[in-house]
């Protein structure tokens, strides 16, 4: 097991499940990305500004990351293009039609015992899996 | 998990497993399963809001388990999913924008269709 990271990993669960928890006290809103960035596509309407705030957050928490702990973030990694829009589509689309991503369904699914989001979850990591399985066979 | 490397040796199994991201889960949802049902039974009604907006959803079909499955293969292929690409943005690398971009096509797409067809 290579560069296994335990307890940062585990600190940085039991943040993401405290920010959720807030959002959940605070707003009574799911903490599912996918679900919260798709508000803002729409019209402007009284549902707008805490979805707005929440995104806000998760800037400036990147922003931090990437000044303090560059190393945790997506610099310096790439990807060929055109294998970077099949994905960005397909997380797009499929998280959308699906109604959920890994916060929503992963985190806020599985804590409420959601059978719906244990069938998602299943569904994404067992694609993910076969995904990067057949990526590597095929040498990419 | 902002890194996709990191997210990329996790989906990894047959490789050189990292199994990092069921330690996050791990504490993401102890600590969720905990405060979700409490806050339901201790609380009328969420701090700043007239009422708990609850999931309406529940049955398990076949464009749930459809999307999930599209999804999990474009999060496979960069190991970028929504959250983490939205808090990269400040990388703001073609990589990460790229991506973000076409995650929104994708979402105003199906947006689209949905409306379009009634799904």
């Amino acid at each position: 097991m290579e560069h296994f990271t335990p307890w940062s990993s585990l600190l940085g669960g039991v943040l993401i499940g405290l920010a959720s928890a807030m959002l959940f006290v605070g707003q009574g809103r799911i903490a599912g990305v996918m679900g919260i960035f798709n508000g803002l596509l729409g019209k402007v309407t009284s549902d707008y500004w805490w979805r707005l705030f929440f995104v806000v957050g998760l800037l400036l928490g990147g922003v931090i990351i990437l000044h303090y702990l560059p190393q945790n973030s997506a610099l310096g990694f790439s990807r060929p293009l055109p294998l970077v829009i099949i994905a960005g589509l397909l997380v797009g689309f499929g998280t959308r039609m699906g109604n959920g991503c890994t916060s929503g369904h992963g985190v806020c699914g599985l804590g409420r015992r959601s059978p719906r989001s244990l069938a998602a979850v299943l569904s994404f990591m067992g694609a993910g899996m076969l995904t990067v399985y057949l990526l590597k066979l095929v040498g990419v | 998990m902002l890194n996709p490397s990191k997210v990329l040796a996790f989906l990894d199994i047959t490789g050189n497993w990292d199994p990092s991201l069921a330690l996050v889960m791990v504490g993401a949802i102890g600590v969720y399963i905990v405060v979700y049902p409490l806050s339901l039974k201790k609380m009328r009604k969420p701090l700043l809001d007239s009422e708990f907006n609850l999931v309406k959803l529940t049955k398990v079909d076949r464009k749930l388990v459809f999307g999930e499955v599209l999804f999990g293969i474009g999060w496979g292929l960069t190991g970028i999913c929504p959250g983490p690409g939205i808090t990269n943005a400040p990388v703001f690398s073609s990589t990460v924008m790229t991506f973000l971009i076409s995650m929104t096509v994708g979402m105003l797409i199906f947006n689209w269709v949905q409306k379009k067809y009634s799904i």
